[in-house]
């Protein structure tokens, strides 16, 4: 209380104070409660689901659906559980989104501190990019990769989520370089840097706050891609497609509780990047919009 | 053949020409200033010594070896930005290697030149810090130390006092002129401030509008200006420049000035030459310090002229004092003794020293010189 009161000229009343904190307080359960049916839900065992209560604690508390969502679930015609795709999700984010954001920070760099005559055109045309829905490209795209023989694999679809992010990385980078003062590069080439010393040295050691925005943004967007992902995974389809396939399955009992278990396994990698570089994320899109 | 020559050169954007046709040349060890207003391309022919603009026509050359299209960091300069620029990331200490460390020296040399270098600007003990953690004065030596530590043919200075405050400005300033005198090194610096430009320099090219205006050293400069724009842009009060017809009586040259009442005043030119333009319209050209109250008249002089005047308002400001009174329309600053005795409202008798004034053609504001 008197912290507050000492950051803000305006005081409130105690009575208007916890009216705020009740409904804040509302709005945080409300949004829980999706995660809370999940995840009590994930360590039932099914009849306790199909038989009672959604809201209830287990009676008995197993991890029988987690096993089973992990390595002997039905996914489409074979028993593997959803690691094989866990594992091809991996395989297609962590390149896809190194070589996009690497490749977004060095076209920032060029845009700000070598630029051409055109620059502005060609950066206009990358964030153009941006703007196209993905259903628009399908068909060239599965065109391309099936020229280039990447159809129906893991890089194909780095390839495919590289050209994806290419644009949004690209306007990060150069937003942010864009603020970086130009006289450090020139004292740098005073000083006999080359165009990747002056990167390298001068410019990525300060980088640290919009990389993190980069990162944390392609990995939400490629890891949690459906589209892209069942139509050019072939055999090696990323987890997306996979949870649809445990949990669309028309055949069978519904295992309810195995498919919540493969839900949140699903969602855990991108709820791990927002806990671990989530301050950062904010303090990297607010950058240069205030002075000082 | 001096040290840096630049000859002939132009800097254009498109059909725009921004610097046109400068001739300079350098000698070992000089300290130059270009001075200028803002936009008049000092910044732009520094930036072209540099290597950091190119040269749209002309050529550049530092000991002989013309540089055109030769990269910033083989051209053998070192430059001290107007910002600083130090690298946040790195400590003073490889702030200052950093150049020395791209050409390739080994560590071991880098390390003894940095500790002369720290010794020298008295920044040891700032060594392992970040930029970030030091004052503005101590980053402006930190920005000397990266220069230094290369030993280039030339320095060039980019207004690097222009983001100090007023006290640390004129503190730097001695610094910087007690750094030249000890190491005695060619030296290209850029400043609109012309108390700088005459403190610091050996040579002063004033600049406007992409042209150099007048090259000389700072006595020449200020005591000699070539026209009315050299006149008013250096010293603090400006000239005073006003209105005046010349007459000749028994051949002797004068200035005729309307004083602040309508009254004409006959003014003594001290040279002869000016004559032959009997009859002619001019500017007058009057140093502040060459207008005194008779006692505070200089005594060398041979022509000091006595003038009556009403005196419109007095500024003491504690070393001197600022009488205004108008001639020829305009309003004429005098710079007298601090305890001199007059108020606005009086009648004075104001000593010009005539020795020191000067005469400009009205319509290109060009000096005469007869």
């Amino acid at each position: 209380m008197s912290a507050v009161s000492q950051d803000t000229a305006v005081r409130t009343g105690r009575v208007t104070r916890i009216f705020i904190y009740l409904v804040l307080l509302l709005f945080a359960l409300f949004y829980l409660l999706p995660l809370y049916v999940m995840g009590i839900n994930s360590l039932k065992p099914l009849p306790e689901i199909t038989g009672g209560n959604m809201m209830a604690l287990p009676k008995t508390w197993t991890l029988d659906a987690w096993r089973s969502a992990w390595s002997t679930a039905q996914i489409g015609v074979s028993p593997t559980g959803l690691k094989p795709y866990f594992l091809n999700s991996i395989l297609m984010v962590v390149p896809a989104v190194a070589i996009s954001t690497i490749v977004g920070a060095l076209n920032g760099y060029v845009l700000t501190k070598w630029r051409f005559r055109g620059d502005t055109i060609v950066f206009g045309l990358m964030l153009f990019s941006c703007f196209i829905p993905f259903q628009i490209v399908l068909i060239p795209m599965a065109l391309v990769l099936g020229k280039l023989g990447l159809a129906g694999s893991v890089p194909g679809l780095v390839l495919v989520h590289v050209v994806y992010g290419i644009g949004f990385t690209t306007l990060y980078y150069r937003n942010y370089y864009a603020t970086f003062p130009t006289e450090l590069v020139k004292a740098a080439q005073i000083d006999g840097a080359g165009f990747f010393q002056i990167f390298w040295r001068i410019l990525l050691p300060v980088s640290g706050p919009i990389t993190v925005v980069s990162v944390i943004w392609q990995f939400t967007n490629i890891w949690n891609d459906f589209l892209f992902g069942v139509s050019f995974g072939g055999t090696s389809q990323p987890m997306t497609a996979a949870l649809n396939n445990l949990v669309q399955s028309s055949t069978g009992v519904k295992e309810y509780n195995v498919h919540f278990a493969g839900a949140i396994i699903a969602a855990l990698p991108t709820l791990l990047v927002y806990v671990v570089a989530g301050r950062y994320f904010v303090r990297g899109l607010m950058a240069g919009s205030v002075k000082g | 053949m001096g040290f840096l020559d630049i000859r002939n050169v132009t800097k254009s954007y498109g059909q725009l020409e921004v610097l046109h046709r400068v001739d300079i040349s350098v000698e070992e060890g000089e300290f130059l200033v270009l001075v200028g207003p803002s936009g008049c391309g000092k910044s732009t022919l520094l930036g072209m010594i540099a290597g950091l603009e190119g040269i749209s026509s002309g050529e550049i050359a530092i000991r002989d070896r013309v540089v055109n299209g030769v990269h910033p960091s083989k051209r053998n300069i070192a430059m001290v930005f107007q910002s600083y620029a130090l690298y946040p990331n790195m400590t003073v200490g490889q702030n200052i290697t950093f150049g020395l460390e791209m050409h390739g020296v080994p560590k071991a040399e880098r390390d003894k030149a940095l500790a002369e270098v720290a010794k020298l600007l008295q920044i040891d003990h700032l060594i392992d810090r970040k930029p970030g953690q030091l004052s503005g004065g101590q980053r402006q030596r930190v920005a000397m130390g990266r220069a230094l530590v290369r030993d280039p043919d030339v320095f060039l200075f980019d207004e690097p006092l222009s983001n100090l405050d007023a006290k640390l400005r004129v503190d730097m300033r001695t610094e910087i002129k007690k750094l030249h005198a000890k190491l005695k090194r060619t030296i290209v610096y850029v400043t609109h401030d012309q108390i700088e430009a005459m403190t610091l320099s050996t040579r002063i090219a004033v600049m406007n509008k992409g042209y150099i205006q007048q090259l000389g050293t700072p006595k020449e400069i200020y005591d000699s200006p070539a026209n009315v724009f050299v006149a008013t842009f250096m010293g603090s009060p400006a000239m005073n420049v006003v209105p005046a017809r010349i007459v000749v009586r028994e051949d002797r040259p004068y200035a005729e000035v309307v004083l602040g009442d309508g009254a004409k005043s006959l003014l003594a030119f001290s040279q002869p030459g000016l004559a032959s333009y009997d009859g002619h319209d001019i500017l007058l050209g009057i140093r502040p310090e060459a207008i005194t109250d008779p006692e505070g008249a200089d005594r060398k002089s041979q022509n000091i002229v006595s003038l009556k005047n009403r005196v419109i308002v007095t500024e003491p400001a504690g070393s001197d004092t600022f009488v205004t009174m108008s001639l020829g329309g305009k309003d004429v600053i005098a710079r007298m003794r601090a305890d001199v005795d007059i108020a606005g409202g009086d009648d004075f008798e104001f000593a010009v020293n005539m020795e020191k004034a000067v005469a400009f053609d009205p319509k290109t504001e060009e000096r005469i010189r007869p």
